[in-house]
C-alpha cells in the first residue's frame, strides 16, 4: 500500500514536470498552429539563464524565476517577430525554421559558455525530503508540483477569464472572422508565442536542480512535450493536464514494475496505437479550420 | 620523338624490373624511414572536440598534447620531435573510422592516440588491424577484447572490482542493487560483479538498465526505498550520473546507509553535479586527482599551468598522459630506420614507467596495463578521499569473467 501511494506521488511529480514543459507548446501549437521544434531549446535557455543568474549574479533559483520567465519570453517574442510571423501560412516551413533555430540556439550556447554539464543549486530550504502520511517526499518535487498547478491555474484564468484570452480563443476558432471584428491577431500571436516560450523557460529553470544542464538537454523535452500534446488533443488545456497525468503515472508505474527502458517503449507503443484510432487526441476541442 | 605503344610498354616493364630487382634495399629502407622522415615522428591525436562526448574527450586531448609537448621540450625521442596530427571525429563512430583511415594512410602516422567510448574504439579497430598500425586507448572499458593493434592503458573489470566488491560487502553488506545505462559496458561490468558477489555469498536484489541519457530517476529511487539494498552498484554514465545523484540527494536518502558504488563517477562528473550531491558515495579507479606522489603533483601542476588553474585531472585523462610517455620509452629503444607500428608493439611489451598513479607496466600477453586500483570516497569539495590502495599492482585480465577464454600473445585462445 505504501509503495503504491509512493508511486502515485512519483507519477504526479513526473506529470507536473511534463505539464510544465508541455503547457507552453500546447498554447503555441493550439493557437498559432506552429509546430515549434525549438521548444526544447526554450527549456534549455531557461535552465542556462537560471545557471547564469546563480553563478554570475548570485541570485537563487526562486528569486530569479520571474526574470527567467521574461528573459525567455523576450527571446520567444523576438523569434516570432523575426522569423515565425512570416511563415504562419506555411506549416511545413515552420517545422524546418524552428528546427534550425533550435540547432542555432544549441550551438550558440555551446560557443558562449562551453559544452560542460552545469547544475543549478537547489534552494537550501527544499534540498531535503519531507514526511507526509508516512511517505518521504522530496520537498523540491512537491514545490514543482505546487508551482505547476499554480501556473496552470493562471494560464486557465488568462485564457478563459480575461479579454486577452477571449480574443485568443476567437482567433483560434477563426482568424479571419476575428480580424473582421477588430481583433489585432498579429499582436495576439506575438504575445502567445512569447508567453509559451516564457513557460518553457520556467520549466527549464525548475528542472535544472534535479537534472543536468547541457546544450543538448532540450531534445528530450521536446519529444516529451509533443507526446503530451498529441495525446491530450491540440487545442485543449484540460487535455494537456489530463494527458500529463496519464503519461506521468503510466511511466512511473511501468518503470517501477519493470524498468525505465521498458516504460519508454510501452508508452510510445500506447501512443502510436491511440493516435491510429483517435488522431485528434483524447480531448479535442471543436475548431473550424 | 615518337613513342609507340609497344616501346612504351617495353620501357615501363624494364624500368619496373630495375626498380624491383636492382634497388630492393633502398626501396625498403625508404619506406620504413617514412615513419621518422625529416627528424619527425608523426602521431595521430583522435579525440572528439565537438559533439556529445566532447566534454570528456577534450580533457583527454589536452592530456595527450601536454605529454607530447613535455617530451618535445626535453629534446624529443632520440633527437626527433613528435609531431601530433590532430583530428576531430565529432563524437561520431563513422567519422572516427574515416579520420583514423586518414591518419594512418594519408598522414602515415606511426601510432594514434584516441577514443573515449567503446563504440568509437570498435569503429576504428578494423582500420588499425587491416593496416597493421597501432592505437593507444586510454579509457577504462568492459574488457573482452584481444587486439594486437591496440595498447589498452585504462582499467578492465577485474582491476576496478577485485578489491572494491569484497571491501564493500565487508563494510556495508550483502544485498546489492545493480543499476546501469543500457549498453554493453554496464552489462559486462555487472556480469563480472555478479560473479564476485556469488563467490562471496552475496545476493543481487535487483538489476536494471536505464536508457542512455535518461534523467528521471524517481521510480528507481522508490525501488531503492522498497528494496533497501546495502549497496547500490552504479554503472550509469554521462548526464544520467548527474541526474541520479542529484535526485538521490533530493529524495533524502543517506549515503551512509545505502551508498552508491560507482565505476564511472570521476572528478569530471562530480564537477558537473556539485560536490554536495556526490559526497559520501564511493568510486573505484586507478587514479584520483588527490593521489599523493611526486609524479602526480608534477602532472597536475603541468596540466593546470598549460590548460587553466580550475581544470581537473581524472582517471581517463591520466592514462591519456602516461601512455604517450610509454610510447616514447618504446620508440627510444629503436633506431630511426626501424621505427614502425610493428616494432613499437614489440618494444612496448613489458615496458614500465612511474605514472602519476604509480608504477605501470604493459602486459606482453594482452597489451593491457598493470594498474593500481584505489577506492575513493567523494567529498563535498568535489575531490575524492582515497581510503584504500591495492598493496600491489593488479594484472589486467580482460577475459576474467569468461573462464573458457584467455588473451595470449598469439591472440584469443579457447580453453
Amino acid at each position: 500500500m505504501e509503495t503504491i501511494l509512493a508511486q502515485i506521488v512519483t507519477g504526479l511529480s513526473i506529470a507536473s514536470i511534463l505539464l510544465l514543459v508541455a503547457l507552453g507548446l500546447a498554447i503555441i501549437y493550439g493557437t498559432t498552429g506552429v509546430i515549434n521544434l525549438a521548444h526544447g531549446e526554450f527549456v534549455m535557455i531557461g535552465a542556462y539563464t537560471a545557471w547564469a543568474l546563480q553563478t554570475y549574479v548570485g541570485i537563487g533559483l526562486i528569486e530569479s524565476l520571474v526574470v527567467i520567465f521574461f528573459t525567455v519570453a523576450l527571446f520567444g517574442w523576438i523569434i516570432e517577430k523575426v522569423v515565425i510571423r512570416h511563415l504562419y501560412r506555411r506549416p511545413l516551413d515552420t517545422i524546418l525554421a524552428t528546427w534550425g533555430i533550435g540547432v542555432m540556439a544549441q550551438q550558440a550556447i555551446r560557443l558562449a559558455v562551453g559544452g560542460e554539464l552545469r547544475y543549478v543549486e537547489m534552494p537550501s530550504a527544499m534540498s531535503s525530503s519531507v514526511s507526509i502520511l508516512g511517505l518521504e517526499i522530496s520537498a523540491f518535487r512537491l514545490f514543482i508540483l505546487a508551482l505547476s498547478a499554480l501556473i496552470f491555474g493562471f494560464t486557465w484564468y488568462l485564457m478563459y477569464r480575461t479579454s486577452l484570452g477571449m480574443k485568443l480563443r476567437a482567433i483560434t476558432q477563426d482568424r479571419e472572422i476575428a480580424s473582421c471584428f477588430g481583433i489585432k491577431s498579429k499582436r495576439i500571436y506575438s504575445l502567445t508565442f512569447a508567453y509559451g516560450a516564457g513557460l518553457a523557460g520556467l520549466a527549464g529553470a525548475l528542472v535544472s536542480p534535479l537534472k543536468s544542464v547541457s546544450p543538448e538537454m532540450g531534445t528530450t523535452y521536446v519529444v516529451d512535450a509533443f507526446m503530451v500534446v498529441v495525446l491530450g488533443g491540440v487545442q485543449s488545456l484540460v487535455g494537456t493536464v489530463a494527458s500529463s497525468a496519464i503519461l506521468g503515472e503510466l511511466t512511473g508505474f511501468l518503470a517501477f514494475y519493470s524498468n525505465d527502458t521498458m516504460a519508454k517503449v510501452l508508452v510510445f507503443c500506447a501512443i502510436v496505437v491511440l493516435i491510429r484510432f483517435r488522431p485528434q487526441g483524447l480531448f479535442a476541442a471543436k475548431v473550424r479550420t | 620523338m615518337k613513342l609507340g605503344r609497344r616501346t612504351f610498354i617495353k620501357g615501363t616493364v624494364a624500368a619496373g624490373a630495375v626498380t624491383a630487382a636492382g634497388f630492393p634495399h633502398i626501396w625498403i629502407k625508404d619506406s620504413s624511414l617514412a615513419y621518422a622522415a625529416s627528424g619527425e615522428i608523426k602521431v595521430g591525436v583522435l579525440f572528439s572536440l565537438t559533439g556529445t562526448t566532447a566534454i570528456v574527450e577534450e580533457s583527454l586531448h589536452k592530456a595527450t598534447i601536454l605529454a607530447i609537448e613535455e617530451i618535445n621540450a626535453a629534446g624529443g625521442i632520440n633527437g626527433m620531435q613528435i609531431k601530433p596530427i590532430v583530428e576531430d571525429p565529432a563524437s561520431d563512430p563513422a567519422t572516427f573510422a574515416e579520420k583514423a583511415r586518414k591518419l594512418v594512410l594519408g598522414d602515415k602516422c606511426v601510432s594514434v592516440f584516441g577514443s573515449y567510448t567503446s563504440a568509437s574504439r570498435k569503429a576504428v579497430l578494423p582500420v588499425f588491424e587491416k593496416r597493421k598500425n597501432l592505437y593507444f586507448y586510454p579509457t577504462l572499458y568492459e574488457g573482452r577484447e584481444c587486439s594486437k593493434n591496440v595498447i589498452y592503458t585504462g582499467a578492465v573489470p577485474n582491476q576496478q572490482q577485485d578489491e572494491f566488491v569484497p571491501w564493500l560487502i565487508e563494510k556495508f553488506g550483502k544485498r546489492w542493487y545493480l543499476i546501469g545505462s543500457n549498453y554493453i559496458y554496464p552489462k559486462e561490468e555487472n556480469n563480472y560483479c555478479k560473479k564476485l558477489l556469488a563467490e562471496a555469498g552475496a545476493e543481487v536484489v535487483h538489476e536494471e538498465y536505464v536508457p542512455l541519457g535518461h534523467s528521471e530517476f524517481s521510480s528507481v529511487i522508490n525501488k531503492f526505498r522498497s528494496e533497501k539494498p546495502d549497496v547500490i552498484f552504479s554503472t550509469v554514465v554521462g548526464d544520467s550520473v548527474v541526474a541520479l545523484h542529484r535526485q538521490y540527494r533530493a529524495a533524502g536518502l543517506d549515503p551512509e546507509k545505502m551508498p552508491m558504488a560507482s565505476l564511472t563517477t570521476s572528478e569530471n562528473e562530480v564537477a558537473a553535479m556539485g560536490g554536495d550531491a556526490a559526497a559520501g558515495h564511493f568510486t573505484s579507479a586507478p587514479y584520483f586527482m588527490v593521489h599523493e606522489s611526486p609524479e602526480n603533483q608534477k602532472f597536475v601542476e603541468a596540466y593546470r599551468s598549460r590548460w587553466g588553474g580550475d581544470k581537473v585531472t581524472h582517471f581517463v585523462s591520466e592514462p591519456s598522459y602516461f601512455q604517450v610517455h610509454l610510447f616514447k620509452q618504446a620508440v627510444e629503444k629503436l633506431s630511426a630506420g626501424d621505427i614502425s607500428p610493428k616494432t613499437i608493439v614489440e618494444a612496448i611489451k613489458g615496458e614500465e614507467m612511474i605514472a602519476p598513479q604509480g608504477r605501470v607496466r604493459i602486459e606482453p600477453e594482452n597489451l593491457h596495463a598493470y594498474l593500481w586500483p584505489k577506492i575513493g570516497q567523494s567529498q563535498s569539495d568535489g575531490q575524492f578521499k582515497v581510503l584504500k590502495t591495492t598493496s600491489e599492482w593488479l594484472k589486467p585480465e580482460p577475459y576474467k569473467a569468461y573462464q573458457n577464454q584467455v588473451c595470449t600473445e598469439a591472440g584469443l585462445k579457447e580453453i
